[in-house]
């Protein structure tokens, strides 16, 4: 049982960082929903006054809206569907017989490590480049006409690097799963005659179904704000083919200087986020209490 | 009892696990070659794999071209500034919440999760115009503030699961002895929480020295740590591919070292220790 002496100290060792914690969530959250009742844009800072819903009439009726959603939702539904997929194959494999495995697993997780600037920016140039990329030059050989990626297909050319980018991190997390189950079950199993795709169906998979859940929830946190990957790749572009919700609130901010609208569409992934926050505490919290 | 495996299938298995690793290490392999090479030959083809004329001299060219040192120290000052001070503000609280709980503790912790659900582009406008009029722009002040206010939650998490792990009849036989709180925390808890703190401490320099949204919004040369100074070979005047190699391989490579001996902890560390 805590003294009262050790209760006391132990208040004020966690104030620093609630407080903290406290200011950072709250200030900018309340200023960016001040923000967006503003008619307010640093071309014209002296104009400031209150425009009531305007902005999220105006940020949510913009067509750019609607196409950044579907691009958001579009990446990072077909991000999870590959590393969430490829990741249970690829922790399948290695929790099998191999020779070496510590290295090959070293291998298999090293893009987790690579910042998102240099990812994007030798995915771009030494790999998918339509001229003198890797991918065009197996194109070629192969008979094929290469691909031009960031013009034919830019978003699928963003969803293979953000992929590549965290299928480590999904396979790493499935592999550690995986290792934790009961090898005695699947031998029981065997024994009994179950062949490997219903022992995957029946053991393996119910087993994975907590880490699945977790990678997907955390995943999305990451991938409904990918930003980087786009701003050093397409700018968001051709036209609107990559702009995500992160990037359409950065371009008003940043490049368009309407704070209004860029705070009220800050509101808007605000509580797209909340969303999937609201799951991966639940699930988080019912971890504490086991 | 381990399961008898024919020769025959460890040697499949073991040939498709090589084959997955070096598919998806090959960018960064690939990227390694290539800073090794001439920009002409690195952007011939056909591409040569091993033949052609190893060279470093764009390893010398980058810094001559760029002060790639500034935006290195750059890196190295603000993922462990803010790493260092995220852990002095979160190992009290991780102590005080693993060994003397209350019943706010977990409702707490759950809140401290949920600020980092966060998006940092919901709060890009204020951020932006606080930094703007407090002139904290392009600075390592301002990068190391933000990037540790960021990281705070994740290095509370972690370290609340490794000191959650420590055993509490430790405590009380210290205590019983009549050690004093400040001794308690000295010579028994600390030898135990070392672990846990190094690895909580090494996961976190490499968020912060990989994180590509606020150091790209908020720094432009100054204070541009890696992340930024790689994203301005995005240029198309600036395309020298041999050079983004070595300027690339240069900027990960700590990192992925680091990231190999901390891969252990990495999936506790990242699931908040749902998954262990």
């Amino acid at each position: 049982m805590a003294t009262q002496q050790v209760r006391t100290l132990g208040r004020f060792m966690l104030a620093p960082t609630v407080a903290l914690l406290f200011v950072w969530m709250i200030v900018p959250l309340a200023m960016t929903i001040y923000f967006s009742t503003l008619n307010y844009n640093l071309l014209n800072p002296d104009v400031k006054s209150f425009a009531g819903f305007d902005n999220y009439y105006y940020f949510l009726t913009d067509p750019s809206f609607l196409a950044s959603l579907k691009n958001t939702l579009v990446l990072v539904g077909s991000v999870l569907a590959i590393t969430v997929g490829l990741g249970i194959l690829v922790a399948l494999l290695l929790d099998q017989a191999v020779v070496g495995r510590s290295i090959v697993r070293l291998m298999m997780i090293g893009p987790f490590f690579v910042m998102p600037t240099v990812s994007a920016l030798v995915w771009k140039n030494l790999l998918m480049h339509p001229v003198s990329g890797l991918f065009a030059w197996i194109a070629t050989t192969a008979g094929f006409e290469p691909i031009d990626w960031f013009a034919e297909v830019p978003l699928f050319a963003i969803i293979l690097i953000v992929s590549w980018q965290w299928l480590p991190f999904a396979a790493l997390i499935l592999l550690t799963a995986l290792q934790s189950l009961d090898e005695e079950q699947k031998e029981a199993a065997e024994m009994d005659g179950a062949r490997f795709l219903s022992s995957f169906f029946y053991i393996t998979l119910p087993h994975l179904a907590r880490p699945i859940t977790v990678v997907i929830l955390i995943e999305t946190i990451f991938l409904l704000s990918i930003f980087a990957d786009i701003y050093v790749t397409t700018g968001g572009g051709p036209g609107l083919q990559t702009t995500n919700i992160a990037f359409l609130i950065y371009s008003q901010a940043l490049i368009h200087y309407d704070i209004g609208a860029a705070s009220a569409g800050g509101l808007v992934a605000v509580v797209i986020a909340n969303i999937v926050a609201f799951f991966l505490v639940r699930i988080v919290g019912r971890n504490l209490d086991a | 009892m381990a399961r008898r495996i024919s020769p025959a299938r460890r040697a499949a298995t073991t040939i498709a696990a090589w084959v997955v690793g070096l598919v998806i290490f090959f960018p960064i392999l690939w990227m390694g070659i290539t800073s090794f090479k001439t920009e002409l030959e690195a952007f011939s083809t056909p591409p040569s794999f091993l033949l052609f004329h190893w060279t470093t001299e764009n390893y010398a060219t980058v810094e001559e071209r760029s002060n790639y040192l500034l935006h290195a120290l750059n890196s190295i000052i603000i993922a462990g500034g803010s790493t260092l001070i995220a852990m002095m503000i979160a190992i009290p609280a991780a102590w005080s919440m693993a060994f003397a709980p209350t019943k706010w503790t977990r409702d707490i912790l759950l809140w401290i999760l949920s600020t980092k659900m966060m998006p940092a582009v919901g709060v890009l406008v204020p951020i932006y115009l606080i930094f703007r009029d407090a002139g904290l722009l392009d600075t390592r002040v301002g990068l190391v503030s933000i990037l540790c206010l960021g990281n705070l939650p994740i290095v509370v998490w972690m370290l609340f699961t490794y000191f959650k792990e420590i055993p509490k009849d430790i405590l009380e036989a210290a205590r019983m002895d009549g050690a004093t709180v400040g001794r308690e925390l000295v010579y028994v808890l600390m030898p135990m929480a070392i672990p846990g703190i190094a690895s909580t401490l090494l996961l976190n320099v490499i968020l912060a020295w990989n994180e590509a949204f606020w150091t790209l919004n908020l720094s432009t040369h100054d204070a541009a740590p890696l992340t930024v100074f790689i994203a301005s070979y995005s240029s198309p005047e600036g395309l020298f591919w041999a050079k983004l190699s070595a300027a690339s391989t240069l900027a990960i490579a700590p990192m992925l070292i680091l990231g190999w001996f901390s891969q252990r902890q990495l999936v506790r560390g990242l699931t908040f220790g749902a998954v262990k």
